[in-house]
């Protein structure tokens, strides 16, 4: 079976004031309908790779790649229309920062049903009934006053079960998820992932779950993959993540406070400028 | 032990939702409180209504033995209290430059020496001077927390409130910076009322913690307590077996 999608040496870079920035150096990948993790420093370029895919890169940089195919659909060379049309209804992301991608001026309510008839022929009061019924997956308490509230109104986590409610209403076959649940308490972070999981057991899509939580990566996904200064360094199964070879995976594992232990300070990482070659 | 930042009864409401009910909490000089609790429960809401940035209904809030007003705070309560806010994105202007955003609050109280203060605290945060004149939104997600981080530190405040600073940082970087906290807390007696959602976090930094859930605070217990499983509320045991990772249930 072919790949949902499939990624070789791509390359993001941003022209700045201070000279070229290289956010993303020739990063190879292929995604099937499985759960892919990606970890790394913050700054490695997980992002900006998310965002490449999905067309989401601000249009001063510049991007090339061997390969850049999702589902057979060469995506370096589709229209912005055609990306468009993939974005929110085949493809979704979900941001790492919820707040700042929600429109502030719309209701969540209203954003989630826009969102969702944009791509699907239903009536409108379907639409509500299916974005309150989503709402409610994300264990969004009280999801009738939370759907009236604007972006500000809501806490940080509430935002971000929004977001992901959004991308999950139209049924993406391929799922960008950007430190999804970084905001969320413990008990609702496996309640969100419980549903993502569904999702690919269930329906097949394809989860790249970009997090800094090891632990969580570890014990949610497949295989994951490993970023450092734009590249990837290591490539493992996520069960195997604690007998990762790479100094900088073994360092990463090692400098996370854990209940019970006091190590005052955390040990933390000798970065190597070789790591960055 | 005199306390630096206190509570007392407060609650918050908007329009007719009760925010915070009825919460009660108090900081020691120079400790760490942790906050922990469910999504939507009020922990930015309480960190929010001592900053003065929510409509407190009732109760008291005390900062070093201060009695605050509900909504008025003047810029020497900004020069002893600082706040990070959880979500780096809205706190900081995409628009301005990373010297811009610290020169500002040094302009605001008055802080000379401005130079050597913006190199040192980008410095700390382990962001190099390299970074100094992008703007915020050239920054990946950690490196913004970074900058709101420095932008709290830079005024030197003697109280620090904390909406998951670390959330948005790699165990790397994050190790870091809670190192740096810890070692400003040892050299300048720093108080920290800190919100997180990790309990490895959490633990590590703080002493006492509260346990928020529905707008009150179900548990109050010390750090030590809470790694020994000495626990009384369901949601704080339940809180504790979710943080182990995820379990999938075969269908
Ligand atoms: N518009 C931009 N102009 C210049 N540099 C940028 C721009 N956007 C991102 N960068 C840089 O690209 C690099 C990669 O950013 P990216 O957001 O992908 O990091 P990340 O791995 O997602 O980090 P984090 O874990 O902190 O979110 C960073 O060093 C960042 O500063
Ligand atoms: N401006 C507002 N208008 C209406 N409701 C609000 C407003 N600000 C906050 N709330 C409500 O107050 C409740 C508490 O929010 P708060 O941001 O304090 O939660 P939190 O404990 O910090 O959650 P999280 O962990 O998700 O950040 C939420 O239900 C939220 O919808
Ligand atoms: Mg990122
Ligand atoms: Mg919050």
């Amino acid at each position: 079976m072919s790949p949902l999608l499939t990624v070789e040496d791509l390359r993001v870079s941003f022209p700045t004031r201070t000279g070229l920035v290289e956010a993303v150096r020739g990063v190879t990948f292929s995604l099937g309908r499985e759960r892919l993790g990606i970890v790394g420093e913050s700054g490695s370029g997980k992002s900006q790779t998310g965002r490449a895919i999905m067309g989401l890169t601000p249009p001063h940089a510049k991007i090339t790649a061997k390969t850049l195919n999702f589902d057979g659909i060469d995506l370096l060379k589709a229209s912005p229309a055609k990306r468009r049309d993939l974005r929110g209804d085949r493809v979704a992301m979900i941001l790492q920062d919820p707040k700042y991608s929600l429109n502030p001026v719309m209701t969540i309510g209203r954003q989630i049903v826009e969102t969702l008839r944009t791509h699907r022929k239903i009536s409108s009061s379907e639409a509500k009934e299916r974005a309150l019924a989503m709402l409610e997956a994300v264990q969004i308490r009280d999801a009738g006053r939370v759907f009236d509230l604007h972006p500000h109104e809501v806490s940080g986590g509430m935002g971000q079960r929004a977001m992901i409610a959004m991308m999950l209403i139209a049924e993406p076959e391929l799922l960008i998820a950007d430190e999804p649940t970084s905001a969320l308490d413990v008990t609702v972070q496996l309640d969100v992932l419980a549903i993502l999981d569904r999702l690919v057991a269930e329906r097949g899509m394809g989860l790249i779950f970009v997090s800094h939580d090891l632990r969580l990566v570890s014990s949610f996904c497949d295989r994951v993959i490993v970023m450092y200064a734009g590249r990837i360094v290591e490539e493992i199964a996520a069960a195997d993540l604690r007998n990762a070879r790479h100094p900088y995976t073994q360092g990463l594992l090692s400098c996370m406070p854990e209940i019970g232990q006091d190590r005052h300070p955390l040990p933390v990482l000798d970065r190597k400028p070789e790591w960055a070659l | 032990m005199s306390i630096a930042v206190s509570a007392h009864d407060v609650t918050v409401i908007y329009e007719d939702f009760k925010a915070l009910d009825g919460v009660s909490i108090a900081v020691e000089k120079g400790q760490s409180y942790g906050l922990v609790g469910e999504s939507g429960s009020g922990k930015s809401t309480l960190l929010r209504a001592i900053a003065g940035l929510a409509p407190v209904a009732s109760g008291t809030l005390e900062v070093n033995g201060r009695k605050l007003e509900p909504r008025r705070r003047d810029k020497a309560f900004y020069r002893d209290v600082q706040m990070v806010f959880q979500d780096p994105y809205g706190s900081l202007h995409p628009r301005q430059t990373i010297d811009r955003l610290l020169q500002e609050p040094l302009a605001i109280h008055g802080i000379s020496d401005a130079e050597a203060r913006i190199a040192r605290a980008l410095d700390e945060v382990g962001l190099g001077t390299g970074f100094r004149f992008r703007y915020s939104h050239q920054l990946s997600g950690g490196q913004r927390q970074r900058v709101a981080i420095a932008r709290a530190l830079i005024v030197e405040p003697s109280i620090l409130l904390l909406d998951e600073p670390t959330s948005a940082l790699d165990a790397s970087v994050q190790a870091e910076v809670l190192n740096l906290l810890e070692q400003i807390q040892r050299d300048r007696g720093l108080t920290f009322l800190m919100v997180s959602h990790d309990l490895g976090v959490v633990t590590h930094m703080c002493d006492q913690l509260a346990v928020m859930r529905s707008g009150q605070v179900v548990e109050r217990l010390s750090a030590a307590d809470l790694v020994a499983g000495r626990i009384t509320a369901d949601y704080t045991r339940n809180l504790m077996i979710a943080s182990k990772g995820f379990v999938r249930t075969e269908a």
